[in-house]
């Protein structure tokens, strides 16, 4: 425990005058975050989107997409007849490495930047919306906020283990500065926007 | 990590410049890189005042450091983080390998930390026996390849794909002569999953640690971070004390600068928040000064902490575009790599902070607004009261004094200069001088400007 001491006397020694904290609140926009504006920089950075007004239309356009043959796993209880197998009983994490597809809930979008924010809670394991080889993942235009300031403020109440935001498909252009889909994680990243109300207007913009 | 010593900037630089066609790709692609920075930039009109938060923040944070370090180690510990303090460098790599050892581990996968490669981990922990796999792309690569990354956003932007291909051809054991980025990182990601599956131990950089709440956030595009952590029983997850920042909220206005500073995305693909260690495995966070605390101390210089580790200075510098990150000699190179180093090293790095025209494009796209050219232009005066100049340029300097305060001694030199370049220019254009390496002639004016006056008036 020296080094703790050593360390922080000397930065209390060092540190500069108090300043003060900026008002941030400035940067909140206060309006719904716009659907059209998320789907189309989701879509800048790789990822896809669908319009859907409920699950049975994503469990068809993922049986569609997937077939019965790949390795379906979704927390999601509405997906359960396209799951292949049930996760909760698995006997370690690492049972996870062949899936194909894992759909989860996300908390919400952001218009600005394309992310979804999924906790904990809604990925069952932390490893899967990383190991798996596609990622679906279910929003409702209702939850979409315009920037990272409305996402921090929707987050500030709640609790979590581990949260992350995540937009588009894993990627790296670490050779050349070429941009090459699917690192590390997974090599496509498609979200459902859920809207009861508008979901053809949506879709026709 | 394989630094030489004895070269410095100007001569390394050299090397480099050997292959002009790589030097030109080179430095258009980092161009490249700045104009989508900005195009990413001019989309939201209060980016502006979002560095101008950020500073502020970062501002903050700096004049409460201790406290903040203090809930932040407080919040993390009640969060089921084991915290460790490191006074400098060997502390570090000491406990890292304690930790290896006590999870009975001889091998670790390691995601990008800039703060290790500070520290020479790796090379550490070779000699220690355990083995360390780099798993981001480009850290990879230049792992295999035995060099430092060049650049700490993209570490081998040095590289050109042919050579990735012989590397994966003698390493990865593909076919000769691939070159197709698109086959290298598939057989970069196969290689790397099986070794994320077989790791029990990890280590993590952070860019932000939470003061408020105990949790830290780590960015990446590739997702190698979370495949490493998730997997691993133990996380090691390393920070220099100046990640802090006060609350939770306030990472909304940094996730918003950094990538678009960095690469012109608008957010990393993945931006994850490590709050809890998961049920039955381990978090350990090591916090380390080495030097932070002094650069802390020094006035003129403690703003170069507020730095988020975006690049946007290295890809928009003159001088690094075209003399390449090795050249630097340090973890950190460019422009804000010139004002950390001397904290450490003053004699080794004093060549540093004269890598610079000064031209301040650097401090234009600082998404934290830290004044890098000016911290450059103070370190010279530093380092040369410290006697750190070199004897060439200090004997440079006296004779320009002696020419400038004297208009008799000006003139003539102008008129000898002006002959020499027409009639003797191999009295300049030879290998002695410096300015003239990879530098056409410049034609010689028939008259000096006063000359010109005295005709024209």
């Amino acid at each position: 425990m020296r080094s703790r001491e050593t360390i922080l006397s000397a930065v209390k020694a060092n540190q500069p005058a108090n300043t003060g904290l900026p008002d941030i609140s400035i940067f909140e926009k206060r309006v719904k975050g716009s659907a059209h504006k998320f789907a189309t920089t989701l879509k800048s950075v790789g990822g896809k989107i669908f319009y859907v007004t409920d699950y049975e239309e994503i469990s068809r356009i993922l049986l569609k997409q997937y077939g019965k043959e790949m390795r379906i796993v979704s927390p999601i209880i509405e997906l359960r007849d396209i799951r292949s197998d049930n996760p909760d009983t698995l006997d370690s994490i690492h049972q996870l490495q062949d899936v194909e597809l894992a759909v989860l809930k996300a908390h919400f979008g952001i218009a600005e930047n394309g992310a979804v924010w999924i906790t904990e809670d809604y990925m069952q394991y932390r490893i899967l919306p990383f190991i798996t080889q596609h990622l679906a993942v279910v929003i409702h235009a209702d939850d979409i906020v315009p920037t990272m300031h409305e996402a921090y403020e929707l987050i500030s109440k709640a609790t979590y283990g581990f949260g992350t935001f995540i937009a588009g498909p894993s990627k790296t252009a670490d050779i050349e500065q070429s941009l090459v889909i699917g690192a590390h994680g997974p090599r496509s990243m498609t979200v459902f926007i859920i809207n009861n109300n508008n979901a053809e207007e949506e879709s026709r913009r | 990590m394989n630094e030489q010593p004895n070269k410095d900037h100007a001569t390394l630089a050299l090397e480099f410049n050997r292959d002009e066609e790589r030097v030109n790709w080179h430095d258009e692609t980092l161009w490249w890189i700045r104009q989508k920075r900005d195009k990413a930039a001019h989309q939201l009109v209060e980016w502006e005042s979002l560095r101008e938060a950020a500073s502020q923040i970062k501002n903050n944070v700096l004049s409460n450091l201790q406290n903040y370090l203090v809930q932040f180690e407080q919040n993390a510990v009640a969060n089921g983080i084991e915290v460790h303090w490191a006074v400098d460098a060997a502390e570090h790599n000491k406990i890292v390998h304690r930790l290896i050892n006590e999870a009975h581990a001889t091998r670790l996968v390691k995601s990008k930390s800039m703060l290790t490669e500070e520290c020479g981990l790796n090379e550490y922990l070779a000699q220690k026996g355990i083995e360390v796999i780099d798993s981001d792309l480009g850290e990879r690569i230049v792992q295999l390849a035995k060099e430092p990354p060049s650049h700490i956003v993209l570490p081998c932007i040095h590289k050109k794909k042919e050579e990735i291909g012989e590397l994966f051809h003698k390493h990865l054991g593909i076919e000769a002569n691939i070159s197709d980025p698109q086959f290298l990182t598939e057989t970069a990601r196969q290689h790397l999953r099986s070794v994320f599956l077989t790791r029990k131990v990890t280590l993590t950089g952070v860019n932000f640690a939470v003061a408020e709440t105990g949790e830290f956030v780590i960015c990446t595009n590739e997702g190698n971070a979370d495949m490493g952590a998730h997997l691993a029983d133990v996380h090691i997850a390393s920070m220099g004390i100046e990640k802090i920042v006060p609350e939770r909220k306030h990472l909304g206005v940094f996730l918003r600068l950094l990538t678009r500073s960095a690469t012109g995305q608008p957010i990393t693909t993945y931006s994850s928040h490590f709050k809890t260690p998961r049920d039955g495995k381990k978090i350990h966070i090591i916090i380390v000064d080495n030097g932070r605390t002094v650069q802390l101390g020094r006035k003129d210089f403690r703003n170069s902490l507020k730095c988020i580790r975006c690049a946007a200075c290295m890809n928009t510098c003159p001088v690094y575009r075209r003399s390449g990150g090795h050249s630097y000699h340090t973890a950190v190179a460019g422009p804000i790599g010139s004002i950390l180093a001397p904290n450490l090293d003053m004699e080794k790095y004093a060549d540093l902070p004269f890598a610079s025209t000064l031209c301040g494009s650097c401090s234009n796209v600082c998404p934290v607004k830290i004044d890098i050219h000016e911290q450059l232009y103070k370190w010279r005066q530093v380092l040369v009261k410290n006697g750190h100049a070199p004897t060439v340029k200090k004997a440079m300097m006296q004779v320009m004094t002696w020419t400038l305060s004297s208009p008799v001694l000006y003139h003539a030199a102008g008129k000898a200069g002006r002959w020499t370049i027409k009639h003797a220019p191999f009295a300049i254009n030879n290998k002695f001088n410096p300015w003239y390496k990879q530098r056409e002639m410049p034609a010689s004016p028939a008259l000096s400007f006063s000359d010109w006056y005295k005709r024209n008036k």
